[in-house]
């Protein structure tokens, strides 16, 4: 334990510095080149630069490898490939918009490397109840797992800071959850993962500076559910992922198939005269957790964001308790 | 609202664990033989099967769960 100390802190450092320092030059570039979208939430018409995917990529990459020459596991390579290629998928569809099903198949197609590696291991560990063998079926589980959390993510940023927020309490809880379960070597391994997005975090909170776009979310949600896989962590990460797994639940259940939100023509939330966020009536809207959030009164963007964090740290409080209730059988 | 969307988030926590605990009772001791290399396969499409049909009904349940709790909100 105490040998991965030094890796540890050195990764962290590098993951924080990295997207903290490259972070403003990329929002000039962006700038310059007028890659920039309206805040559809702020009354004046502000424009905010995106994709923020370089930037945290790059943190990504440099901790990670910062890990592999200490550590040399297959584990790493394999959490890089898949992040890498999601990051990959993403700016694709930041500079071109492509339809509903690409995204998903892409990223399943960005799971193989942790299958070709040999980077998981087949049991599926329950709480109280142990583990059941499921050679194949996690196979398929796998190639679920890094479309799901990824689209999952990319569907919570919707507000400003929420994204990266979000990630870093979920990242932060698995990485506790990991040190429970003396995965210890895996835990060290996800860390970057909370620095990179708390980094992000000082330029993406409301007033955002930048938008992480399809490549930041997609790349941060791919970099968690990679994670879950190698680390055998896979019920604990969804438990932690709740709050956002609602949002994507509550979207499908309404929408009833797989569709890009550009597509959607109900708008689930509008904006009142003082431009609070207030829930719409409209039936062809999707049923969204801003929309459950503000079913009640209108809200600023602040107070929704802050709910949405209350609602991440609570089910980071049961990833932690399922944590312990994996050392406890019945 | 607030109470409601904790509560939800408990549930699907709730079933989670139940699901889980399903799961391993029901897939765990599944093992068939006298089928020589298929064997393997067929256990694993059997256990597909079953997984599958628990993640509809589990996904059923949260949705009867979900209209029950947003019973008001969800007036559209």
């Amino acid at each position: 334990m105490i040998d991965l100390l030094v890796p540890a802190i050195i990764s962290c450092m590098v993951a924080f510095v990295m997207v903290f320092v490259m972070t403003p030059p990329l929002i000039k570039i962006l700038e310059k080149r007028n890659f920039a979208v309206k805040d559809v939430n702020k009354k004046e018409n502000i424009m905010v630069v995106r994709p923020g995917g370089p930037a945290i990529i790059a943190g990504i990459i440099a901790s990670e490898l910062v890990l592999y020459a200490f550590l040399q596991m297959n584990e790493i390579l394999a959490i890089l490939i898949t992040t890498s290629a999601a990051f990959v998928i993403g700016y694709v569809d930041d500079r071109k918009v492509m339809g509903g099903w690409f995204k998903p198949v892409a990223l399943a197609i960005a799971a193989i490397p942790i299958i070709a590696l040999g980077a998981y291991d087949s049991n599926l560990a329950f709480p109280l109840f142990g583990t059941v063998q499921i050679p194949a079926l996690y196979l398929v589980l796998i190639i679920f797992m890094i479309p799901i959390t990824g689209n999952t993510i990319n569907s919570i940023d919707v507000l400003n800071g929420v994204a990266s927020g979000f990630m870093v309490i979920a990242s932060f809880s698995l990485s506790i959850c990991l040190v429970i379960v003396q995965n210890y070597e895996i835990a060290i391994v996800s860390l970057p993962l909370g620095f990179v997005s708390l980094a992000f975090y000082k330029y993406h909170k409301i007033p955002s500076k930048i938008f992480p776009g399809d490549s930041g979310a997609l790349t941060l949600g791919a970099m968690y559910g990679a994670i879950a896989i190698v680390g055998g962590v896979e019920i604990i990460a969804a438990v932690a992922l709740l709050p956002a797994v609602i949002n994507s639940f509550l979207f499908l259940s309404s929408v009833k198939r797989i569709v890009e939100h550009r597509q959607i023509k109900g708008k689930p939330v509008e904006h009142t005269d003082d431009f609070r966020l207030k829930a719409t009536d409209d039936k062809k809207a999707p049923v969204t957790l801003v929309r459950l959030i503000l079913a009640r009164g209108p809200m600023s963007e602040k107070q929704v964001g802050v709910t949405i964090f209350k609602l991440a740290i609570f089910s980071g409080i049961l990833a932690i308790i399922t944590a312990f209730m994996m050392g406890v059988s019945i | 609202m607030k109470s409601g969307l904790f509560g939800f988030l408990f549930a699907m926590w709730a079933l989670m664990i139940i699901g889980g605990g399903i799961l391993v009772t029901l897939l765990g001791p599944i093992s068939i033989s006298g089928f020589g290399q298929l064997d393997l396969f067929i256990t694993s499409v059997i256990k597909a099967v079953i997984a599958l049909v628990l993640v509809v009904i589990w996904i059923l349940i949260l949705s009867k769960l979900k209209n029950w709790i947003f019973k008001k909100e969800l007036k559209l």
